[in-house]
């Protein structure tokens, strides 16, 4: 019976066969949860038991998009996307380098890189925002002695200052991440094709370029767009280190989403901003791929 | 003469990495073996005068004084280590065959199904929770290990299955087209060309999907309540009170919930090491 | 293909065994189970409350009370979501006092009304049935009984020259500037006006120590008024003077404490629990045996004496509850004059009773920080004004918050913050 398939058939085949038992699982766990959260958000709704739901139809919807606040927050979180996820690709491409040209230690270099990551989260926002304190924090404590600043800084009082801040605390923890993944993929890389592209006279920087780079290309799309879809809802680092202020100046999306859905118990905006925040991740993820992605030149 | 030239460069490079990793952990374990009064003073005490490990003897060997916190945290590490395992194992497995199938073989919708895995990670699990909540009480799994296991998977999947796509795809596809021409289908390619080459990549991917289950905080929080199910980060956080934060506790909580997956780093460090030879062999 | 077999045979015994464990009874016989939420670190250790919950069993073999802790911030999120199943995952929880109102709009929280005594009535201190009353029903035993206090540092307040503490805020200022001028600290005055509901309990004992007040007897939001703005410009005035400290706007109440345990400010607001730590705690304290307590001070011509902060909880029955009596029972157990009067080494009492003769010298022995916050606590108590009992109160709350913070960080004019914070506040009451 197989036989008689041609391969394009059988491949596919195959295919779904391989594919079959992990989307199973992933919607066997996120689809009633998702449609759920669809369905309360055409609703306005506070939370409670037997509450009466009005049916709004896209009236949550709306009524978000028409926000300043909504906007303001976007942009906002727009920017603690951008410039984090920026830093830490242009960050994690560097060390990931640096590790593969095998320097001394670098065994250790890539060990220790687990470290930001393996500190549980809830310990990493305490930290930092110990760090950052005004009066006690060690960082204050370094500039100071390294005479940088001659008074101690209430850093996390200026909204703009507490969010460059908190996209700090976000690098540290997720550099390792990006250059972990990069440093892998240059660890699969053939050798021959730079061998060949050096004995040609490429310099290093032409080899990095031209070679290395485009090869990278594939990995580099996965962990960016894994890494904006994680920054574009970041939650937990703020609200620990801010809890979202000063004066809202560390509020996110997320962050926006939790106080509606938890804190005030609008369950149907809640669920509303949910879906925006999806569809604009989805909107990101599909121009990164458009940009970045060229299956077509297997 | 060049070579050492290059190391000096290469030294110089590494010192600004560690440290930038390392002062903040310094940081870190400095909180943990200090008073309180001792970590206020001004100017800042780098090395404390007065170290005390109470805070690990609290935990590692918790006597009468020690809070709840403490006393259950070793077992809280034992539910992490068993939830975040067997996520990872699960989520390899399962995602490294989609992931190839996603990357490699031609079929209708792949590239729909690839963005469409993203998606389900896209909507905020604060949305999700308690429809997952419900789940969980209705088919009695609410406190148990088992329905961490089984949300994880539905952010842990997605994100194996994208991993694995970036290390198959830097794969060249000429070396797959070889093994065929020697007679091996699809499925014995995966196993025995694709996944051998694959191995620093499947071991960061096993890694990270560990760590980002060992990390886990909300779903955590809401589908567990007690020691039987409760993990890592749900426990450190029991360090902050209505206005007390134990910060001693929860920094030494945050480093000792830190050793595991370094260790698993270092374990794994080797087959790394090894893939990164069997793929130099066979290119 | 084997393998793939193998793995949609694993994926089905997985699906399969979810749900036989579904289908397994939860009927378990003998005692009635009633589980309890609490948390850590509630006054009350985790040791205490285990006893509690102990003698309970003991003296009632026909209910089984399970109790399990969280941590504070998670308290909230954990009652809301549990009482999405029925029936809810607790019989019991502890609730802060500016959920009652959401609470019982939302059908948690059972009426318990009926349930209270006249005795009950009588010998518990009036105060502490508005933390669990909401439009004169009343939804739970008040437990934990807090109040802000004024703090200062009484070493450094003398080498300044000052032999008492202020009794009006003015008098604070002039005591700073006094303070500041002598080098004795750099910020005298350290608040927690970070972007959380702490700052919302320093700006209520701000704002009715200037005769102000949050909400009207209609339910109308009264803050944006000159009483209002007046006290949000000295808030200002005291940044831009250096007489508070200006991290303050960042601070949650543990970085008040933080702050004058290193006697870096001579005066601090804060709850109970901080001058058992700041005055006897030398591992957590630089400044122990310095501090003291006094009644918080008010505004000069406001015609107040004094303002402060009502902080309660309390303990309630879930309105789903299939066992809402035996689930009571443990409640009134646990906030019993007999069982709060053998558990106060860390928490106040809710009983009059508990504050009147031997209980009085016995509740004062209990740790040597008693001998002070017990009198201190009997002086300010009358003085604790409650939030409003209003649903939408998160959301108010966070409002102001915003409104203060903007206010703070100079976005936005006093004038221009409370309004803005005020229409919201009418349009979450419609």
């Amino acid at each position: 019976m197989q036989r008689k398939l041609s391969l394009t058939q059988k491949d596919a085949l195959i295919g779904f066969g391989l594919i079959l038992p992990s989307l199973l699982i992933i919607l066997g766990i996120s689809l009633q949860p998702i449609l759920s959260t669809l369905f309360l958000s055409v609703f306005e709704s506070s939370r409670g038991i037997n509450v009466e739901r009005i049916f709004v139809g896209l009236g949550n919807y709306t009524a978000l998009l028409s926000e300043q606040l909504f906007w303001v927050t976007i942009g906002r979180t727009l920017y603690f996307t951008f410039v984090s996820v920026g830093l830490e690709l242009i960050l994690g491409l560097a060390i990931a380098q640096l590790i593969h040209s095998h320097p001394p230690g670098w065994k250790f270099l890539r060990t220790s890189l687990i470290i930001p990551w393996a500190v549980p989260t809830i310990v990493n926002g305490t930290m930092w925002r110990w760090i950052y304190n005004a009066d006690y924090g060690a960082l204050n404590g370094l500039l100071l002695q390294l005479g940088i600043i001659d008074k101690y800084i209430p850093w996390l009082t200026k909204p703009d200052v507490a969010m460059n801040l908190v996209i700090l605390a976000d690098i540290w923890h997720s550099v390792p991440f990006i250059a972990l993944i990069l440093q892998a993929a240059l660890a699969t890389l053939p050798a021959d094709l730079e061998e060949a592209a050096a004995v040609d006279g490429a310099n290093a920087l032409q080899r990095f370029l031209l070679i290395r780079l485009p090869l990278l290309r594939p990995a580099i799309l996965v962990a960016l767009v894994i890494r904006t879809v994680e920054a574009f809802r970041a939650f937990d680092l703020i609200y620990v280190i801010t809890n979202g202020g000063p004066a809202f100046g560390t509020v996110t999306i997320s962050y926006l989403t939790y106080l509606e859905t938890f804190s005030f118990g609008n369950v149907g905006r809640g669920s509303a901003l949910s879906f925006l925040i999806s569809i604009f991740t989805l909107i990101m993820a599909f121009i990164y791929i458009r940009v970045l992605y060229r299956p077509e030149e297997n | 003469m060049k070579k050492t030239m290059r190391t000096l460069w290469q030294v110089l490079l590494v010192i600004p990495v560690v440290l930038f990793i390392y002062l903040p952990v310094a940081w870190l374990v400095i909180s943990s073996i200090s008073t309180r009064s001792e970590l206020l003073s001004t100017p800042i005490h780098w090395i404390p005068q007065q170290p005390t490990f109470q805070n690990y003897i609290n935990i590692l060997v918790p006597g009468q004084d020690a809070s709840e916190v403490a006393k259950t945290f070793r077992i809280t590490l034992w539910n992490s280590l068993l939830v975040a395992s067997s996520v990872t194992v699960i989520a390899l497995t399962l995602g490294s065959l989609a992931s190839y199938a996603l990357v490699r073989l031609r079929f209708p919708f792949r590239q729909t199904m690839l963005i469409g895995i993203l998606g389900t990670r896209m909507i905020p699990e604060i949305s999700l929770v308690i429809p997952l909540y419900l789940f969980a009480t209705r088919f009695g799994l609410f406190n148990s290990p088992l329905i961490l296991i089984i949300t994880y998977l539905s952010f842990a999947l997605p994100f194996a299955i994208w991993l694995m796509a970036a290390f198959f795809n830097t794969i060249p596809v000429e070396l797959e087209d070889a093994a065929r021409i020697d007679g091996c289908n699809r499925i014995e390619t995966l196993f025995r060309i694709i996944l051998p080459i694959s191995a620093p990549g499947l071991v960061s991917t096993g890694l990270f999907v560990f760590l980002t289950a060992w990390d886990e905080f909300f779903f955590a929080l809401i589908l567990t309540s007690t020691v039987s199910a409760k993990t890592v980060p749900v426990a450190i956080a029991e360090f902050t009170g209505r206005y007390v934060v134990d910060v001693g506790g929860m920094m030494t909580g945050g480093v000792l919930a830190a050793i595991p997956p370094v260790i698993l780093s270092l374990i794994f460090q080797r087959y790394i090491v090894s893939g990164l030879t069997a793929g130099a062999v066979k290119g | 293909m084997k393998a793939i077999r193998s793995f949609t045979i694993l994926t089905f015994a997985l699906i399969v065994m979810a749900s036989v464990i579904g289908c397994a009874p939860q009927q378990p016989a003998g005692p009635v189970t009633i589980r309890v939420l609490s948390m850590e670190q509630a006054g009350a250790t985790v040791d205490e409350m285990n006893a509690i919950v102990g003698e309970f069993n003991t003296a009632n073999p026909d209910i089984m009370v399970e109790i399990e802790y969280v941590s504070y911030d998670a308290l909230h999120d954990k009652i809301t979501t549990s009482m999405a199943s029925t029936p809810p995952a607790y019989d019991v929880f502890l609730a802060d006092d500016i959920w009652y109102a959401e609470f019982s709009k939302a059908g948690y929280v059972m009426d318990a009304t009926d349930r209270i005594t006249q005795d009950m009535r009588d010998k518990i201190f009036a105060s502490a049935w508005d933390i669990t009353s909401v439009d004169g029903k009343v939804y739970g035993m008040p437990w934990l009984l807090d109040e802000k206090y004024f703090f200062y540092n009484e070493k450094l307040l003398n080498e300044a020259g000052f032999s008492a503490p202020p009794t009006t805020w003015e008098e604070l200022v002039e005591q700073s500037i006094a303070i500041k001028e002598q080098g004795i600290a750099e910020y005298p005055i350290v608040w927690s006006w970070g972007q959380y509901e702490a700052a919302i309990c320093d700006w209520v004992i701000l704002l009715y120590g200037n005769g102000g007040s949050l909400m009207d007897a209609n339910g109308a939001p009264a803050f944006h008024n000159e009483a209002g703005v007046e006290t949000l410009n000295w808030m200002i005035q005291s940044i831009d003077d250096g007489i508070s400290n200006p991290a303050s706007i960042s601070y949650v109440e543990e970085d008040v404490r933080n702050v004058f345990s290193q006697g870096k400010a001579v005066y601090a607001v804060n709850w109970n629990y901080m001058y058992d730590l700041v005055n006897f705690n030398t591992d957590e304290s630089q400044v122990t045996g310095q501090i003291k307590m006094a009644l918080m001070p008010a505004f000069t011509g406001s015609g107040v004496e004094s303002a402060s902060i009502n902080g309660s909880m309390g303990f309630s029955v879930a309105a789903t509850s299939p066992n809402k009596d035996a689930a009571w029972k443990y409640v009134e157990f646990l906030t019993s004059e007999d069982v709060q009067n053998r558990y106060s080494a860390h928490l106040l009492p809710i009983w009059q009773t508990s504050f009147e003769g031997e209980n009085l010298t016995k509740l004062e022995g209990y740790t040597p920080a008693n001998a002070t916050t017990v009198p201190m606590f009997n002086v300010q108590f009358p003085y604790a004004h409650v939030r409003p009992k209003v649903p939408y109160y998160p959301e108010a709350s966070k409002t102001l918050q915003l409104a203060l913070q903007e206010a703070l960080t100079k976005q936005k004019t006093p004038e221009q913050a409370l309004n803005d914070a005020a229409a919201k506040w009418v349009d979450l009451a419609k």
